[in-house]
């Protein structure tokens, strides 16, 4: 960014709105990122409400859905109830004479050797494909009964996982998991990466040059082999991965940040702030980073893809959040392993993931060319 | 130039030395061993096991122990591949990482550079267009979403390719496309950007106006100043390759290094994890030797004393 265009630190709000209106007007003129905002505004609000509203637990099991197709007809669909129905009864030890399946409503005949307990409608209402089962009428001599039960209506737009859990459900809260861990990690990197790239631009000299050597040094390194390390020896938890995460992407942060405090503090404003004998670490604070905001917002957006790509490899080797919660990379490993009967279970995420790694580079791309002219 | 070389090695020495150390202290702090079963051993077979592998000393010494048998090329015993040393294990997999991986790094330089050239010669044109849209794509999409979707199509679906396995040349093609795709697309972005600045600068104007023929001076004229970028991208694309790689290894079932990393890190065998990281880092460290070297071959405005 031109210094001409940074809002000078203590000039009021007007020059500094000024800034954010052309750059609001300017990536309001770019298609791709106006769509690409619309996107994440949806996916956003998707994972923030959509596992309120979803109509199944993401972590709900449904053992006889397992792998099930995507479908937009309720489930269970009609030939697999006769077997559904067939196969609770066996467990009760009676036999089916005739199923008669209606809209809604089961209506089975049983016949024992036995008197029949009434208590058989449990194993029934045991399987997730019928409620409220009740006898219906039952014979004189108590060894022929007939049963009836309402279907359940389910919904699995995006088909079930390989353990029967509703993959709409587990591919909201994913997204949900996947943007706190975008924006939280950036923050830990936005954090280290200001702090110490400022430090080092202002400091200077030797100080600097070890400092951005150490950063070199780093850069150069396979730093996502010691990421998996700290992952694996120090337990799997968020809390950890927002850490390990923002620890290697500050990188660029640090650099960037140097690269504008060198220019900022030739300026006659932080000059000033040194005449007026204000400490090192003060002029740091108030005048060099907020000076440096523009440009790292810019890096931001562009920061938050690779977070949430870092976070979703991690999870895709088995090393990210734990079952049963989920991440779009976890997702992604699941559905690899079943592409061979559940292809779906592979589509849906892997989409879903393309989806918001697209919407975030193209707004990223945008709001770096809307705020920074230089680079258009 | 070769006192140079000699003395960046030199330099080297202390940066793998703190990947050494660092990775050394960082696992042993870390809580678990490796000999923590479901069941627990007695506690005499878990003493015998210590002392044959030296973890009933103290911290320092074992340190000490491994940076000598390491300055000798002794990696140590594996913990868990009983009977094994590490330098065994990794020699198995290790010819298998970097054929996928140098495969794969110079189909990117090549197709990179190729696709690259193409688009800035026909700047908002068409080709320029698909060029650009692929390399977004390939930039964008991570390759543990193209490698399981490329192995779904082509080997799944069409049945074209075989989904895993390694020996057998076709068995190659899926994971070094999974695994080159990014770094392609990143090449030929970067290749595009530099040849548009070629092509307008003033030495490819005069060669045109020698009336040298178009292809000439493309070729040796633009091509030499657009591929500098793609050069020095090369060692951040090694350090992609090796972390890609633990993914396509893994989707494709591959018997490479990537997969005895995640394994035994999560099986805490100390050994196999050091020596995969300081196969990773020498790795790294020369690959970037090599890549400044080649930038001062290819620029002739470079020169190291």
């Amino acid at each position: 960014m031109s210094d001409a265009v940074l809002p000078p630190n203590d000039a009021g709000v007007a020059a500094s709105r000024s800034l954010w209106a052309t750059a609001w007007l300017r990536l309001r003129r770019n298609r791709a990122a106006k769509a690409s905002l619309v996107v994440l505004i949806f996916m956003a609000l998707a994972g923030l409400f959509g596992p309120l509203v979803a109509p199944h637990d993401y972590a709900k099991v449904y053992p006889e859905f397992v792998k099930v197709e995507p479908s937009l007809a309720p489930y269970p669909q009609a030939d697999q109830i006769e077997p559904a129905a067939e196969a609770a009864l066996r467990r009760a030890r009676v036999d089916v004479e005739a199923i008669a399946i209606s809209p809604g409503l089961v209506r089975i005949d049983i016949r024992s050797a036995r008197a029949i307990d009434p208590r058989v409608t449990r194993y029934l209402d045991r399987s997730d494909m019928f409620s409220n089962a009740r006898v219906a009428t039952t014979s004189e001599d108590g060894r022929a009964a007939t049963l009836e039960a309402d279907i359940s209506q389910l919904y699995f737009l995006a088909g079930t996982d390989a353990i029967g859990r509703d993959l709409l459900s587990r591919i909201l809260i994913s997204l949900r998991v996947s943007l706190m861990i975008g924006l939280l990690a950036t923050g830990v990197a936005l954090l280290i990466g200001v702090v110490y790239g400022a430090t080092a631009g202002f400091v200077g000299g030797r100080v600097d040059n070890v400092m951005m050597r150490v950063v070199d040094i780093l850069y150069s390194l396979p730093f996502v082999f010691f990421v998996i390390l700290l992952v694996v020896f120090f337990g799997r938890n968020i809390v950890l991965m927002f850490i390990a995460v923002g620890c290697v992407e500050w990188l660029d942060m640090a650099r960037i940040v140097r690269g504008q405090t060198l220019s900022l503090r030739r300026r006659e404003f932080v000059q000033a702030a040194e005449a007026l004998g204000v400490r090192g670490r003060d002029i740091v604070r108030r005048h060099i980073i907020p000076n440096t905001l523009g440009t790292v917002i810019i890096y931001m957006t562009l920061m938050i893809p690779r977070v949430i790509l870092l976070e979703s490899f991690l999870s895709f080797l088995g090393l990210g959040v734990q079952e049963p919660m989920t991440s779009l990379g976890v997702l992604i490993a699941e559905g690899a392993k079943n592409m061979r009967n559940a292809p779906f279970m592979l589509f849906w995420p892997a989409l879903t993931m393309t989806v918001l790694l697209f919407a975030l580079n193209f707004l990223g791309d945008g709001l770096r060319d809307a705020l920074d002219p230089k680079d258009r | 130039m070769l006192a140079y070389a000699l003395r960046r090695l030199l330099g080297a020495i202390p940066t793998l030395f703190i990947i050494v150390t660092a990775a050394f202290f960082m696992m042993r702090i870390a809580p678990g061993g490796p000999f923590d079963q479901e069941r627990t051993l007695e506690a005499t077979v878990m003493a015998n096991l210590n002392a044959t592998f030296g973890l009933d000393r103290p911290l320092w010494q074992q340190y000490a122990m491994y940076l000598g048998n390491l300055a000798r090329g002794d990696m140590g015993p594996s913990f868990i591949y009983r009977d094994m040393r590490v330098q065994e294990i990794l020699a198995e997999g290790l010819p298998v990482s970097v054929q996928l991986g140098l495969t794969a790094l110079i189909l990117a330089l090549g197709l990179g550079t190729l696709l690259g050239c193409l688009a800035a010669l026909r700047q908002n044109h068409a080709t320029d267009y698909a060029v650009i849209a692929v390399a977004t794509f390939g930039i964008t999409v991570p390759n543990f979403v193209t490698a399981p979707v490329l192995s779904l199509v082509f080997a799944v679906l069409l049945g074209w390719l075989p989904a895993q396995g390694w020996g057998d040349p076709q068995q190659m093609i899926l994971p070094v496309i999974a695994l080159a795709l990014p770094q392609i697309a990143v090449i030929a972005r970067l290749v595009r950007g530099a040849m548009i600045e070629a092509l307008r600068s003033d030495h490819v104007r005069t060669a045109r106006a020698y009336g040298l023929p178009a292809r000439m001076v493309v070729v040796k004229h633009a091509l030499r100043a657009a591929i500098l970028p793609a050069v020095s991208y090369m060692g951040p694309a090694a350090a992609a390759l090796l972390t890609g790689s633990i993914v396509v290894e893994q989707v494709f079932n591959l018997p490479g290094i990537g997969r005895y990393f995640v394994q035994g890190a999560l099986n805490r065998d100390y050994t196999l994890v050091m020596g995969t990281v300081v196969i990773v880092a020498v790795f790294v460290v020369v690959f970037n030797l090599i890549v400044d070297l080649l930038y001062a071959v290819l620029d002739p405005r470079v020169r190291y004393e």
